[in-house]
């Protein structure tokens, strides 16, 4: 199939960026997006320019690295689906493609399609842990955990921390992201103990890096290629508020 | 040849852990303070031994060449991970886990580091489960377990699909924890680029920040490697994009001996390759193997669809062949199969070099919504990649690059020939021997990096003296101008051919004649090959830009300049082992049955290979393999 792309162009965050067309003629349909974007890269070093920079590494879905926004969504049309595992087969022949980096204050742009996201780690860094150090746990089976809980937890701890929600929200909030954090631990009897401390040391830090507030629109849940929900964003408001009220100074 | 030591503790062999640890030198608290450690690589050795380092009072520097440390290639582990906690009831010990890795390791491995490995497995799931990884559990809230590969119990832990992916957050939150406190400062999007070394002992890394292209230093007591493997020779694996030998192989040229270069871990059940401009290979993971079933067509040339082959036109080979382990046998086992049936013109798919994984009698005795519990997350990977519905037709799988046994050569304290050089993860070669079993890398990069490389590291800081070093010595200026000297070549080529071409090329020899089965004939003319790619590598090279920003071209380049110098040392260590074991088959040595051939009376030892300087050969130094508890016998999974 043949393709126009418009991808957006912005040599650092200082620059001003802008997009730049592209013909692409040929494409197979069982490729995927990144293995397209491959091909045109290679064809942009042979005319002799630079190529389109873009984070990416695992290419199935787990890493969290690949931050596209195309034709409007984050990680593309499909749902439950990373920019890394989409396939041209979901394009039509002629379609014109716009391809933009994760948009958001908080997330600014290094090169081209590629964003800084530091700012997850260290909402992480300010309580997203247990506190346990290595030797001092005890046996594994000690504490019996609900198959229930423990399967509500998984699927909060699935976030792969890409930041789509944050790119697919108005107002670019980070809540779905803490949210699962927070949940998977507080969920957790081994996270009990700290849940309060947690989830306000995470949400004073997520406010600090410049995220928007959570107006409860869904676009998060959306676009979120491991489907989580806003039955999170639910729990850490009643956590957070919980945490309010035993805070004691 | 020296001799290399590999100081393996005296007593028993269950005593020998306890052992060192009581001979070890410690450090008290108050003083570990004073003594900086890096750490290369934020997978899971790297990140659980920065934690666990930082955590024990030491400064310690991490640098990781993502954006974040939770991106590491752990991340994409799907299976699960072994420990001998007999939670079953089902005759698991530390010594039946120790047993089962050394023969799966088809007797290649160094008994005393795999029995380590084996005690500490419980310890592991332990601390992780304490870090609140939701690995799955039963009705009554307790651990559930699966089995794997080469084992005839049920040990290996897991989540859902994404055992590694929760194993790593955990360490990365223990990490981010660690940083919080100011024991551990991150340094991410920096990959090494050389190891300095000052008085024979390793004293820091040049790295480059790859979003400003500048060189940086890094002073330390101690290094540790934890970069992973070197899978991506191939080209085409199922490591990450971007995982990569450089930091490895730059200390091999620093005097660290390269182990065991040729053991190559083929995975069995991998989406096979479609189109010329795929970029990397798909796992499906080895727990598949629990219910799928292995088959192709008895009949060479029977093109009807999978569903249309009645019961008794289907051949599941490796059920009829190997009835006590049937379709779960060791990797190296399973691959070696699939490539024969296909080369006897009985593969499936379009290129023929596919069999089929079928769940179906697993779905009709299980039902749909139990298979999709179990391993949805793969189903729907897979559906995405080949835009085939798997609960309906079978998956067509094969082999394909996952895993590299061989690595760094390390002592039983997991330090390399370089004192104050430690190695930790896949990127060391100790503990799977010529073939790793399935649930086995996650174990052993969290031993490394929880519970080994803190005593290890502790002893050796304990018991050296260290003179202060700063960024200013001359030996990290040399190193950070001939980094830059080198990338500035690179660049300067301006040829004719992108770092990909040619990175397909050295993947096509490799995959041929360094792949599954090799021949001496072969390794003989990918070492004539080889060479004229690194000339073509050299002189018609395409890297745009230039050194001074992001450049994923150059980043590219030069990790590849490294691996067309590390193929060929497979090669070369292809060549030497005159015998067949575990992921290294030489067609030349094999059972009657087909089987690989060992030879135990003269390549019972490790292959160390040290570097002698730029285009010359490197010189092979040996460490005998001494088995006390296990007799060696030809493996058998029948
Ligand atoms: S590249 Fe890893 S999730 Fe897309």
């Amino acid at each position: 199939m043949n393709l126009t792309l418009k991808v957006w162009r912005q040599k650092s965050d200082k620059d001003k960026g802008r997009f730049v067309e592209y013909k692409l003629n040929d494409v197979s349909p069982d490729v995927s997006f990144l293995e397209m974007l491959d091909v045109l890269n290679q064809d942009i070093i042979h005319q002799g320019h630079d190529p389109i920079a873009f984070d990416h590494d695992c290419r199935e879905g787990i890493c969290g690295s690949c931050s596209m926004v195309i034709n409007g969504s984050a990680h593309g049309p499909d749902k439950a689906t990373t920019t890394c595992q989409l396939h041209m087969r979901r394009f039509k022949d002629g379609e014109v493609i716009h391809v933009e980096p994760f948009r958001a204050k908080a997330f600014p742009i290094h090169k081209d399609l590629m964003v800084d996201r530091s700012a997850f780690d260290r909402i992480q860094q300010a309580g997203g842990y247990v506190s346990v150090n290595t030797g001092n746990a005890p046996d594994a089976n000690a504490i019996p955990v609900s198959k229930e809980y423990s399967d509500m937890a998984f699927d909060a701890a699935a976030c792969i921390g890409c930041g789509a929600c944050v790119a697919s929200c108005k107002n670019a909030s980070a809540m779905l992201f803490v949210s699962a954090k927070v949940s998977h631990l507080s969920l957790l009897p081994q996270g009990a103990p700290e849940k309060h401390e947690r989830v306000l040391k995470m949400v004073a830090q997520m406010d600090k890096e410049g995220f928007g507030n959570c107006t409860v629109t869904g676009a998060c849940e959306a676009a979120c290629p491991k489907e989580i929900t806003l039955e999170n964003i639910a729990r850490m408001n009643r956590e957070f508020l919980g945490g309010f009220a035993v805070k004691r100074k | 040849m020296t001799k290399l030591d590999a100081k393996i503790p005296s007593g028993e062999l269950s005593q020998k852990w306890s052992n060192r640890k009581f001979e070890n030198k410690l450090v008290n608290p108050a003083n570990r303070r004073k003594h900086k450690i890096i750490v290369v690589g934020t997978g899971l050795a790297g990140a659980s031994a920065a934690a666990s380092l930082g955590e024990m009072g030491y400064h310690v520097d991490a640098l990781t060449i993502h954006d974040s440390a939770r991106r590491a290639h752990s991340i994409a582990a799907q299976g699960g991970i072994n420990a001998a906690k007999n939670y079953k009831n089902d005759g698991d010990s530390v010594y039946r886990l120790f047993y089962d890795t050394v023969k799966g390791g088809d007797y290649r491995s160094r008994e005393a580091n795999v029995h380590r490995l084996a005690e500490l497995s419980g310890n592991i799931i332990d601390q992780c489960v304490a870090q609140g990884v939701p690995f799955a559990r039963d009705y009554g809230g307790l651990l559930d377990n699966r089995s794997f590969g080469g084992a005839q119990v049920s040990r290996t832990f897991y989540a859902r699909g994404q055992t590694g992916q929760q194993l790593l957050l955990g360490a990365y939150a223990a990490l981010m924890r660690q940083v919080e406190n100011k024991n551990v400062r991150m340094l991410p999007r920096r990959e090494m680029l050389d190891l300095v070394v000052i008085d024979g002992k390793a004293r820091g890394v040049v790295a480059r920040n790859l979003l400003t292209g500048e060189i940086e230093s890094y002073e330390a007591d101690a290094v540790l490697l934890c970069t992973g493997g070197y899978g991506n020779v191939f080209y085409l694996s199922t490591n990450a994009k971007n995982s990569n030998a450089t930091a490895a192989w730059r200390c091999h040229k620093r005097g660290a001996y390269f182990a065991n270069p040729c053991y190559t871990q083929i995975h069995p059940t991998c989406i096979p390759v479609s189109g010329d401009h795929q970029s990397k290979l798909t796992l499906m993971s080895e727990s598949l193997r629990n219910d799928g079933r292995v088959w192709v067509p008895k009949q060479k040339g029977d093109k009807r669809p999978a569903n249309e082959i009645p019961e008794q036109d289907r051949d599941y080979y490796l059920e009829r062949i190997y009835p006590s382990f049937g379709n779960l046998v060791p990797r190296d086992v399973a691959s070696r199969n699939a490539k024969k049936v296909c080369d006897e013109g009985l593969g499936v798919g379009e290129s023929g070099l596919a069999v089929y994984l079928d769940f179906s009698d697993a779905i009709k005795r299980d039902g749909e919504d139990t298979i999709r519990a179990k391993y949805g997350n793969l189903f729907q990977m897979y559906e995405k990649i080949t835009a085939e519905n798997p609960y309906k037709l079978p998956m067509r799988i094969f082999p394909a690059v996952h895993y590299t046994m061989g690595g760094l050569w390390v002592d039983y304290n997991l330090m390399s020939t370089i004192p104050g050089l430690f190695v930790l993860g896949e990127a060391n070669f100790s503990d799977h021997g010529a073939n790793r079993l399935g649930a086995s890398a996650l174990m052993q990069g969290l031993a490394d990096g929880y519970f080994v490389a803190p005593y290890s590291v502790g002893n050796y800081i304990g018991a050296t003296k260290m003179e202060k070093v700063d960024t200013n010595h001359e030996a990290f200026k040399t190193a950070a101008a001939e980094s830059i000297g080198l990338n500035d070549k690179m660049i300067a080529a301006k040829g004719s051919q992108t770092v990909d071409q040619i990175h397909r090329k050295l993947g096509k020899i490799m995959w041929d004649k360094c792949g599954m089965a090799r021949n001496k004939e072969g390794l003989e003319e990918a070492l004539r090959e080889i060479p004229k790619l690194k000339e073509e590598f050299k002189n018609d090279l395409a890297v745009p830009g230039d050194g001074s920003d992001i450049n994923q071209e150059l980043e590219k380049a030069w990790r590849l300049g490294d691996f067309l110098e590390l193929g060929e040392l497979m090669c070369r260590d292809a060549l030497n082992r005159e015998e067949s074991c575990g992921g290294h088959f030489r067609e030349e040595h094999q059972t009657p049955e087909n089987e690989a051939l060992r030879d135990d009376e003269n390549y019972c030892y490790v292959a160390a290979w040290e570097h002698k300087g730029e285009g010359q050969a490197q010189e092979l130094h040996k460490e005998e393999l001494k088995f006390e508890n296990v007799k060696l016998t030809q493996r058998s999974y029948k």
